[in-house]
């Protein structure tokens, strides 16, 4: 079977990024490059992977087969053998065939965003590099492969956030994203490496792995687990690594969607459902995972109802939505919660491009009052915004409902009350907090009519593509008391994933229940902020607008300590200690010098002298020893 | 017959005489002298020996000493003119200029 279109998924971005790359350094140094080029290259290539994954996806629906990919043996060291190979399975091309796709809407409507901006062309090296990690990710055959992927992704957000470096802000949360991913990362090596030893150092391709898990013992299992999903957590921004993804907002609008919508932070999710043969081993973590997943859900959405910055808004709903999908996978449901990342990806790619429109349209203000004082009239941007507000609020029969419902149904049937409990709490501050942000930007009266508008086709185009996915991506995976046939459950059958089983009275009660929790969470929003006067706008203050004082409690717990011990280390242990040793020392050889020296004092009755001393010594010893 | 012993004595106290006369004078004038002494005071020693052994070795090498001794007077005396010449002098004291920290 010929596989080698699979590498060039990865390949097809990479190089592209390689290209702008180069180009754009000509740009710098030699003459002007123009635009269109850059977005040539930048738009293409995520295209030719998608169509790739395409015709993959297609291939592997007539024939039941597995796209394997052996390039070469990357490292060979005694039993540890890596090889760069790539996997294309059901898992992989259905997570590749959404990255691709919604990656390549957000890198044309980058185009439209990015217009004019002096770093244009780097903008779409740092995209298209950011893409071919995601890709590499998810394509990977074993944990290291994967590993490259991750910190790819990890090192591209991290250029990405602080695209305008001359901010102090930007640089500070472009650093504070990297540092705590970082964390996450050590923690998934060191899970990687308990494995490997768990295993009995077997080769690393995730399919060895998952033949020879019965080798290893538990306890070392359970460990390697929690290592791994501390990976996931700093990825995914669960609590307790999520600190980075509200401050991540720092750098332009696309960029905060293609993070949120179809690289980074799924991820962990992802790296969860890869390892599921793991996890469906070890429940009792898959349970900690659930409720990780519902407390990260709920802050997130506490949050979020207080916040006053439209991305930040965004920002705390994906962290939410990521919590359920880490229920779903905590829970065993992998496909279920892969489902949540698939419809996820659509509308919150389209809500963030929607941001970004407005934001666009008002010179960059991304306070929620200060849009609605000087509201644009945006139609297609409010509608499709509508519609994603809609979905993540779970009204049927947008997808946001159908997949969100589906992890509700889950938590239930898994008799984890106080989980499902927490979700539909969750759900309906979803609602609550989406249609505040609603109401406000587009609804709520306003005084001012604004003078200043613009979109671009390359802006709304993309944001009626993912309208139609927002729409419609729920049907994928229809329940079957609606005569769905669970196409992503089937397609996504190698996962072992559980099913939802209840009977229809039940499924039923739930879904209403959800649909009334939304409702409900609707009302609310608009009986409190429909008509709210936009001139006199909330501030984040008190307990919840402050976000709990986490980052303080994080900066006094973690950040200062850290900093006294480099202060210490720096000017006690380095300056007092090592360096005082040091200097004494060769002080104290040079002062010996010089104390030798002194016999050189060039007397020559001195040096006879001397000589008289020695040879006196040297017959005596002679006498001694020899006896003479 | 003066015994062995006298000899040897005597060739010491040369030596001896020959060794304080380096340490303890600062006429470069009187060190030489005392250096010569001294190797007197071996020659005397060898010649002494080398009757005391009837060997016939040790008496070449005390010819060859002083032969030798004579051509180094020579390099010596020439030294020592050179040195007063750019000192004036022929104090040790003052030829220090090799010692750590001194310009020339």
């Amino acid at each position: 079977m010929n596989t080698s279109l699979l590498v060039w998924i990865v390949l097809a971005p990479l190089l592209g990024s390689i290209a702008s790359g180069l180009l754009y350094f000509y740009h710098i140094k030699k003459s002007k490059v123009s635009d269109i080029y850059f977005s040539l290259i930048g738009t293409i290539t995520p295209f030719i992977s998608f169509l790739i994954t395409l015709s993959l996806f297609l291939r592997m629906l007539d024939e039941k087969i597995i796209f394997k990919q052996q390039l070469f043996t990357w490292l060979n060291v005694d039993k540890l053998n890596i090889e760069m190979a790539f996997l294309g399975d059901n898992l992989s091309i259905f997570m590749s065939m959404f990255v691709t796709f919604v990656g390549w809407l957000i890198h044309i409507y980058a185009v439209g965003y990015m217009k004019g901006d002096g770093g244009f062309g780097k903008f779409f090296a740092y995209f298209n590099l950011f893409l071919a990690s995601m890709l590499i990710l998810v394509l990977a055959d074993n944990p290291i492969i994967l590993f490259i992927g991750w910190e790819g992704v990890g090192v591209c957000s991290y250029l990405l956030i602080k695209f305008y470096y001359g901010k102090k802000e930007n640089v500070l949360a472009a650093n504070k994203a990297f540092i705590v991913n970082r964390v996450g990362d050590f923690g998934f090596l060191l899970g990687v490496v308990t494995l490997f030893f768990a295993l009995g150092e077997v080769d690393l391709s995730f399919s060895s792995i998952e033949a020879n898990l019965s080798n290893a013992s538990d306890k070392l299992l359970v460990l390697s687990g929690v290592l791994l999903f501390i990976g996931a957590m700093g990825k995914s921004a669960q609590i307790p690594l999520y600190v980075w993804l509200p401050d991540a907002m720092a750098g332009p609008t696309p960029i905060s969607a293609l993070i949120h919508a179809a690289t980074m932070v799924t991820a962990g999710i992802y790296m969860v459902a890869r390892f599921h043969f793991l996890y469906s081993g070890i429940e009792e973590i898959g349970l900690f995972i659930a409720y990780i997943g519902a407390f990260s859900a709920l802050l997130a959405a506490i949050i979020a109802t207080r916040q006053t910055d439209i991305k930040k808004i965004l920002a705390y709903s994906t962290m939410s939505q990521l919590g359920y999908m880490f229920i779903a996978v905590g829970l065993g449901f992998y496909s279920t919660g892969l489902f949540h990342v698939f419809t996820h990806a659509f509308f919150k790619a389209m809500l963030f491009m929607g941001a970004g429109g407005v934001i666009m349209a008002l010179h960059h203000e991304q306070n929620i009052f200060k849009i609605a004082q000087h509201r644009a009239s945006l139609p297609i941007i409010a509608t499709t915004f509508l519609i994603g507000v809609i979905a993540i609020s779970g009204i049927p029969p947008f997808s946001g409902f159908f997949s969100k419902d589906a992890i509700l149904a889950a938590a239930f049937q898994e008799g984890q009350y106080l989980i499902w409990a927490i979700a539909m709490f969750t759900a309906f501050l979803t609602a609550f907090y989406m249609f505040r942000m609603y109401f406000i930007v587009f609804v709520a009266p306003n005084h001012h009519e604004a003078d200043y508008v613009y979109t671009s086709k390359t802006i709304t185009i993309p944001l009626l593509i993912l309208a139609i996915g927002a729409i419609g991506a729920g049907f994928l995976n229809l329940p079957s008391v609606f005569g769905g046939n669970h196409f992503v459950d089937t397609w996504l059958g190698q996962l072992h994933s559980k099913h939802i089983h209840m009977d229809i009275v039940t499924e039923y009660v739930l879904m209403a229940l959800s649909i009334i929790v939304a409702a409900t969470g609707i009302m609310a929003a608009h009986s409190k902020y429909a008509n709210f006067d936009v001139s006199k706008p909330e501030n984040e203050t008190g307990f919840i607008g402050n976000k709990f004082y986490i980052d303080e409690i994080y900066d006094s717990l973690f950040v200062q300590p850290t900093k006294a011990l480099s202060t210490f280390i720096d000017k006690i242990v380095d300056e007092k200690i090592i360096d005082a040793f040091i200097m004494n020392s060769s002080i104290g050889f040079v002062n010996i010098g010089k104390k030798v020296a002194m016999i050189q004092n060039a007397n020559v009755r001195f040096y006879a002298a001397f000589m008289l001393v020695g040879m006196t010594a040297v017959f005596i010893y002679l006498y001694i020893t020899l006896g003479l | 017959m003066i015994s062995l012993t006298s000899y040897a004595f005597v060739s010491m106290m040369l030596f001896s005489i020959g060794v304080i006369g380096v340490v303890a004078r600062r006429n470069i004038f009187v060190i030489y002298m005392s250096i010569e002494l001294m190797l007197n005071g071996v020659n005397l020693f060898l010649v002494t020996f080398a009757r005391y052994h009837f060997n016939m070795d040790a008496q070449i090498i005390t010819v060859m000493v002083i032969s030798i001794a004579a051509a180094e007077a020579a390099i010596f005396l020439s030294v020592i003119i050179l040195l007063f010449r750019s000192r004036k002098s022929l104090d040790t004291n003052i030829f220090t200029t090799l010692t750590q920290g001194e310009k020339l």
